[in-house]
């Protein structure tokens, strides 16, 4: 689960990391409160969206007066801020972080992750700040310093500071670093992330190490132990048929082309669209209905594909182990009458209860037009998608 | 012969008791040798009740000591589940196959940290379990796809593990063992680990591997492969058409930071001398023809 920059800055703050000083807002009115509040003569207005690359795409801007916090403040609200992580559509700005303006001296990166080949955490620091990692990854990996951490020992204050002059903080300043390091490291582990980015880092004018920027990605797996980090939650973020989906208990993507996929388990579910792809369609969906899908969940399922209005053909393929066919057949023969469905569905089972599931389909008196194996059924659902 | 299980093999099954551990237990019982196989059950303040005539033990410890098990088995509910295996581990047992989906991974980092220097052997979480056909299945697959004979199946994923297995029995091409390594970040075997187990095990000729997005275990097992394996392997990458920085429904899915890509996958299997194939529904029949070159 994403949040927000300055919800991940309320977090680094509880583990004694300091960011500038800064106030979320939700209107003009409220951004030119919020500057006053703080005070100065610089203040920096920051789009809150959970992808990433906000600055190039102009939701980051630095004012100067009043007027320009207000200007800013304007332009930023409402606006669809595209970034490389958005898609072309963009999202849409409901948020804004108004912070005080910082001297920067320097920039640093620092990020950490859970890696599985050392299956520890791994803290990533580099004195390329500011960049996106990829990119200091591709072009100067030697730039990148690792440390990979040991879950007993924790990050100790020696390593924190071999880090810190690694990437080039000076010596005034690697107390300050380290403080931010050891904090990061704690509030990863406390707060159950997966991933978590401070970037840039900066060493101010007056040898203050400071986080500009917070990125965090929380294990959803582990949410039920943070309440605190749920009622974090932003809807307005996430796509609203992956958020009706989580509601059923169905994992779902959208995703851009016009077949629906109705699949169970993942690996499945990602060979079905990689097939449907491979035999000239394109896939609307990722979903995976899971191991044990009731007729409900099903039902479920075709209303979520059907929403989208692109969608051209339906292919269920249904592996059966713990789930049985007849099952998923009675769910889909029950989901195809409630919904009406106009659209071509072609159907493969195999698996528990095969060929009760196939007598199921076939008697329903509806068009469902059945797949001997995954390539028939692609292929099938491909021609049936081209010819709607 | 057969990798890490066989007919042979005495389970215990943590979380018995509980609805999907019960369930899946009635399953693996009746199993080819499975009667024979499935000894014991641990649900802690149950112990000297049964389920199924199978005897249930306040721990693992006891459970051992008293049924011979060395192997477990665990059903445990996502949030107790990590501590399972820890008990599973500091017991000394052989082998632990962990089912359950959902464990928060900072309890697996600390669970595998715990594991270091042990000689326990882990698979999963959030896997199907690993079956040794005619003989023994400890998981949650359905055993009647699969047939006794001497390929090896190592996957990621649950049901397409499945798929690959219903497309090689269809063709009179039985298995040796299937693992499902399971599809978590941190988990036990890897690709590697398994392939180097088929590489030694007579009765396995050729090996499917199945492997998904994320991560880099399958690029590792091909240079491996590459090097050290003397026995064919065909193999298979989920994941062509998924968009990067979404994670498909396994929590190890997802391309992020320019690593994990199938493209990448496939390019370095192919360079390893792996039959690969881009057609899910081509894995079994890729196979057949391998066989018949060789």
């Amino acid at each position: 689960m994403k949040i927000h920059e300055y919800q991940g800055k309320e977090i680094l703050r509880q583990f004694g990391v300091p960011t500038p000083r800064g106030v979320a807002c939700f209107s003009v009115d409220e951004a030119l409160a919020a500057a006053q509040q703080l005070g100065g003569a610089v203040w920096v207005v920051k789009a809150q969206i959970h992808a990433g690359g906000r600055g190039k795409g102009g939701g980051v801007k630095v004012a100067r007066s009043m007027d320009e916090v207000r200007s800013a403040a304007q332009q930023i609200l409402g606006m669809h801020l595209v970034t490389h992580q958005t898609g072309k559509d963009g999202q849409v700005v409901r948020r804004l972080l108004i912070e005080e303006g910082a001297q920067i001296s320097k920039e640093f990166y620092l990020g950490m992750v859970v890696d599985r080949s050392s299956q520890r955490v791994a803290l990533l620091a580099s004195s390329e700040g500011g960049m996106e990692i990829e990119q200091v990854a591709a072009h100067n990996p030697e730039k990148i310093y690792t440390v990979r951490i040991d879950p007993v020992e924790g990050l100790s204050v020696a390593d924190a500071a071999r880090v810190a002059h690694q990437i080039g903080v000076p010596e005034v300043a690697i107390p300050g670093a380290v403080t931010v390091l050891q904090g990061l490291y704690h509030c990863f582990v406390e707060k159950d992330a997966m991933l978590a980015e401070i970037n840039p880092l900066v060493l101010t004018a007056d040898g203050r190490v400071l986080a500009l920027d917070a990125k965090f990605n929380f294990d959803s797996n582990a949410l039920y132990r943070h309440p605190e980090i749920v009622a974090y939650r932003d809807l307005d973020e996430e796509d609203p048929a992956e958020i009706e989906a989580s509601k059923f208990d169905l994992s779902y993507i959208s995703l851009d082309g016009d077949i629906g996929c109705l699949v169970n388990g993942a690996g499945l579910a990602m060979a079905t669209m990689d097939i449907i792809k491979l035999y000239g369609g394109s896939p609307a969906n990722f979903l995976d209905v899971g191991g044990g899908a009731s007729k409900e969940k099903v039902t479920e399922a075709f209303k979520l594909m059907l929403k989208n209005p692109n969608l051209k053909a339906i292919l269920v393929n249904i592996f059966g182990g713990i789930m049985k066919c007849d099952v998923i057949a009675d769910g889909v023969v029950a989901a195809a009458r409630e919904v009406h469905l106009k659209v071509p569905l072609v159907v493969r089972l195999e698996g528990t209860n095969v060929k009760l599931g196939k007598k199921i389909l076939a008697e329903s008196g509806l068009p469902i037009i059945s797949g001997s194996d995954m390539a028939d059924a692609a292929q099938k659902v491909v021609d049936a998608a081209r010819g709607a | 012969m057969s990798i890490l299980i066989d007919k042979n093999t005495r389970v215990m099954t943590q979380g018995m008791t509980g609805k999907v551990g019960q369930f899946h237990t009635i399953h693996c019982k009746a199993y080819a040798n499975g009667a024979n196989c499935f000894v014991a059950g641990v649900t802690p303040n149950k112990g000297g009740q049964s389920f199924e005539g199978i005897p249930i033990y306040n721990s693992v410890a006891e459970a051992k000591a008293q049924s011979g098990a060395t192997v477990s088995v665990i059903y445990v509910p996502p949030a107790y589940a990590a501590a399972a295996i820890d008990e599973a581990v500091a017991a000394d047992l052989d082998l632990v196959i962990c089912i359950t989906e959902g464990i928060p991974v900072h309890d697996m980092l600390r669970t595998r940290y715990k594991m270091q220097g042990k000689r326990t052997l882990l698979i999963g979480p959030n896997c199907p379990g690993l079956i040794t056909p005619d003989e023994i299945k400890i998981g949650i697959m359905p055993g009647h796809i699969h047939r006794k004979g001497r390929i090896g199946v190592v996957s990621r994923s649950g049901t397409l593990t499945y798929e690959a297995v219903g497309q090689l029995s269809a063709l009179g091409l039985g298995q040796s063992s299937c693992v499902g390594i399971g599809g978590d970040p941190i988990n036990g075997l890897k690709h590697l680990d398994v392939m180097k187990l088929f590489n030694e095990d007579p009765e396995t000729d050729a090996v499917i591997m199945v492997g998904e997005i994320g991560g880099t275990d399958e690029e590792e097992c091909a240079r491996w492969i590459r090097d050290n394996m003397r026995k064919p392997v065909v193999g298979f990458i989920a994941g062509i058409t998924a968009p990067p920085g979404k994670r498909m429904g396994h929590a190890g899915a997802i391309i992020s930071g320019g690593q994990g890509g199938a493209e990448t996958k496939l390019a370095v299997m192919e360079e390893s001398g792996i039959h690969i194939t881009r057609n899910p529904a081509e894995m079994g029949r890729v196979m057949q023809k391998v066989l018949k070159r060789s």
